[in-house]
């Protein structure tokens, strides 16, 4: 899990282009949108094609997409949950 | 004091007909134009309805006189025949010295129906490179105003899904301002795997036919299209026959997300009441809205709220007509200006497709039949683009 | 139909971006494309929303904030922009991604920034600006488009402030696209000999030149832009002569009365024809000068033409290096500049440009 969390927060970063952070600075458990990272619709978009191509998990609706995307962890559990091996 | 601007002829092809004429038999027997598609070769064909023309580049060229259509762009053989169904219903001749006549087009995709084609051969020279030649937005304005012989003013207009009723705006300031005395206005847009594909990568797209102002909408239907509207002033249009006056429009930003309206709907808002206070009309006496209704989850929300915000408690009757003609995305506003002509025209109402269940943040539902029995006086249409570029016409009979 | 030039918001090949400065140093290029001098975007444009933006997404705003600094303003009243290829950068990213992977798994923010009114919006949603916004695209039109629709607003509205931009960026897959169509020279030329190779093409260019445009007179103002017409296919130099005639005839003006003629000369041997004609036929007693060996060819070079008007007349000077003919009369004040360009003799604008 800890190895899914930073694999993730290194691609977050990257598909986000949020050069001006780094691993360290994103809270595993803290909202990713809104305050948080200040993300917004377009990279929840981006954060569904990133979990598509990186780990074979779909989203269909993106209304789904907000309690998926809440924050590192629940990323990670999702991906977890739903990847198939 | 404004002068005042006539429609005095228009043209239209889209899913729904070729020209005027095929298009309102389409509305008054609720024929929509959405079905599976048939002419872009993409991995999507079996999955997303669009609302095509069923005719190839072939068959548009043949009936426009285009001699190359495999040099020509599908948004200049749309657009060739709209206009000229448009200019000859207005019995427009731009030779005619005493007038200035100009062209104001549309288009969101330009020639990239052509471009994504040839994309990757653009190397290999003739003819593939000669695609760059039409890729950009004003060459199908060149060559309708070539076609029909506008030289006085030309120019072209791109603002996502509200730019061809900008372009309509655009046109009658050009009017009132003098630089002209009577204007093609209106937009082309074609089916390209390029837009079908953005707009599924923002996962707007309905995988069955759009209900917009539905409680459970999913997202909206691509379609294609091409329409224009002969704008003249006081002078020029005396002793044509008249259609109907332009007698307001408004141009807003929504200035909240690059994709998506404000929640409260500030833009549409905003856009509805400049198009009202330029009228001179109250919101009681606006007939109907054809509403810019794409069924996604976003707009119809934000377009119904603003039109509670100006209307209630007297909200008039409200439709999309998207269902049948699909989002003809820079061709829209255009194609919705002439659709509510129609409206004003024929003393009807089209109805909603699709509907079922209201939002329930909403007070209203859109009109579920066809209406014939109202006196239809003054129609407002709305259309409202990406880049929260917010546009209202509103016609009125005269 | 005329507005002030209040206030300005210059990207371009040369060191334009500071407004204090007017080509104290001319930067040649040794190439076939000529690209801009780019200022530090942190400065205008916080890190969260820099991370998506294009680079002509960057440039757009930030010549804009420019702007509006220069003119004093936080919002204007209305946004009205022009550029003939729109944003093509993220058209390129998102067709090239739709063809490599088969139309799978593509990234949306590209696709949503590549339409062609993306820098208005952005401007809009920064400024959280409600007002008019539109944006024109006719080719080497575009520019004199949007500058003829914000004069017919400021006669309906004049006490509005209109920011008006032109704006293009060089695209790498367009650019060796039209490289090969033969649109450039074949070989690198200096640019600021761009006139002198007696060859067919020329060198590309772009840039983001904004003006925030206004009724009021201001000590602050640059200029007064009188006049703008475009011109679609006239018949030959004649009848272009004859429109010009009559262009600066309906602002009471004679061709005599041009302190300095601009011209959008390119090098390309065949297209400068037109203007080697009227340069001998029509001009011929004015001071003439030329500027895209400065911003190269590029839809709306003419936007750069306008900063360089509007600075001359500021600053009651001509730089030796867009000069091409000294007809000046000494102790005569540079009052009326006449800016022209044309494209295959197919469009042609006029903009007539004075002090105030």
């Amino acid at each position: 899990m800890e190895d899914l969390i930073l694999k993730l927060k290194k691609e977050i970063i990257n598909v986000l282009n949020r050069e001006d952070i780094t691993p360290e600075d994103i809270d595993t458990e803290a909202p990713l949108f809104g305050d948080g990272l200040g993300l917004d619709s377009i990279d929840a978009l981006e954060l569904i094609v990133l979990l598509e191509e990186n780990y074979g998990v779909k989203i269909e609706d993106p209304k789904e997409g907000r309690k998926i995307f809440n924050s590192v962890k629940t990323m990670a559990e999702y991906i977890q949950k739903h990847q198939k091996n | 004091m404004r002068g005042r601007i006539f429609v005095t002829g228009i043209g239209i092809i889209s899913a729904i007909g070729k020209n005027a004429g095929e298009t309102l038999e389409s509305l008054r027997n609720s024929r929509s134009g959405v079905g599976p598609i048939t002419q872009l070769d993409t991995i999507y064909k079996a999955e997303l309805p669009v609302a095509e023309v069923r005719l190839s580049n072939k068959e548009l060229a043949e009936m426009t006189g285009v001699a190359e259509y495999q040099l020509t762009t599908r948004t200049t053989l749309l657009g060739l025949i709209a206009a000229r169904e448009t200019a000859r219903h207005a019995g427009l001749d731009p030779s005619e010295k005493q007038f200035l006549t100009g062209i104001v087009s549309a288009t969101t995709i330009g020639g990239m129906d052509k471009t994504e084609i040839n994309f990757k051969n653009f190397e290999k020279g003739w003819p593939y490179n000669h695609f760059i030649f039409t890729h950009d937005c004003s060459d199908s304005t060149e060559k309708i105003a070539d076609y029909l012989g506008i030289r006085d003013y030309l120019t072209t207009i791109s603002t996502a899904c509200s730019s061809s009723a900008n372009a309509v705006i655009h046109g009658a300031q050009l009017i009132r301002h003098g630089i002209v005395d009577r204007v093609l206005a209106g937009g082309t847009d074609p089916l390209s795997k390029f837009t079908l594909n953005g707009f599924h990568a923002l996962l707007i797209l309905d995988k069955n036919p759009c209900k917009p102002f539905d409680r459970d909408r999913m997202g909206l239907n691509l379609g294609e299209g091409a329409a224009y509207l002969v704008l003249e002033s006081e002078r020029s249009a005396s002793g044509k026959k008249v259609l109907c006056e332009l007698k307001g429009y408004g141009n807003a930003n929504d200035a909240y997300h690059q994709t998506g309206s404000s929640p409260e709907g500030l833009g549409p808002y905003l856009s509805m009441k400049e198009a009202l206070e330029m009228s001179g009309l109250g919101p009681k006496a606006i007939d109907y809205i054809n509403a810019h209704g794409t069924g996604t989850d976003n707009n119809d929300l934000a377009e119904g709220i603003a039109i509670e915000k100006i209307f209630a408690p007297h909200i008039p009757p409200v439709s999309s007509t998207k269902p049948l003609t699909g989002h003809t995305l820079g061709a829209a506003g255009a194609v919705e200006a002439v659709i509510s002509i129609m409206a004003l025209t024929q003393g009807m109402v089209f109805p909603n497709l699709n509907f079922r269940t209201r939002i329930p943040e909403l007070s209203f539902e859109p009109v579920k039949e066809l209406t014939e029995t109202k006196k239809v006086r003054n129609v407002m249409s709305n259309s409202f683009g990406f880049g929260g570029n917010d546009s209202t016409l509103i016609f009125s009979a005269c | 139909m005329e507005a002030f030039i209040r206030g300005i918001g210059n990207i371009s090949p040369q060191y334009t971006y500071n407004n204090a400065f007017f080509l104290e140093e001319v930067v040649p290029h040794h190439s076939i494309r000529m690209l801009s001098r780019e200022p530090d975007y942190k400065e205008y444009i916080k890190p969260i929303q820099l991370r998506r933006m294009s680079r002509v997404l960057k440039m757009g705003v930030t010549a804009a904030g420019i702007c509006l600094r220069d003119a004093n303003v936080e919002t204007p009243d209305a946004i009205i922009t022009a550029t003939g290829l729109g944003m093509m950068e993220d058209s390129e990213k998102f067709l090239t991604s739709m063809i490599d992977k088969g139309e799978r798994l593509l990234n949306p923010t590209s696709f949503i920034q590549s339409t062609h009114n993306t820098v208005g919006a952005y401007i809009a949603v920064m400024l959280k600006c409600n007002k008019y916004n539109f944006t024109y695209v006719h080719n080497f039109l575009s520019f004199e488009s949007a500058l003829t629709d914000a004069f017919m607003r400021l006669e309906e509205r004049p006490s509005e402030r209109i920011l008006v931009g032109g704006i293009e960026g060089i695209a790498e897959i367009y650019f060796q696209i039209t490289g090969s169509a033969g649109f450039w020279k074949k070989e690198p030329v200096e640019s600021l000999k761009l006139l002198q190779y007696d060859s067919p093409g020329t060198i590309a260019g772009e840039g983001v030149a904004f003006f925030l445009l206004t009724k009021r007179p201001d000590p602050g103002n640059y200029a007064l832009i009188r006049d703008v017409r475009t011109i679609y296919k006239p018949g030959g130099p004649k009848d272009i002569q004859e429109k010009i005639d009559h262009f600066l005839d309906k602002n009471k003006l004679d061709v005599r009365d041009i302190d300095l003629v601009l011209l959008g000369l390119n090098g390309d041997v065949e297209h400068d024809r037109i203007y080697h004609w009227l340069q001998e036929n029509c001009f011929q007693q004015n001071s003439q000068a030329y500027f895209k060996h400065l911003c190269g060819e590029h839809y709306v070079a003419s936007s750069f033409a306008l900063w360089m008007a509007a600075k001359v007349l500021k600053y009651q000077r001509i730089p030796q290096a867009i000069l091409l003919k000294d007809n000046r009369t000494p102790g005569k004040p540079i009052r009326n500049t006449l800016i022209y360009n044309q494209n295959k003799n197919i469009t042609h604008s006029l903009m007539l440009v004075s002090s105030c």
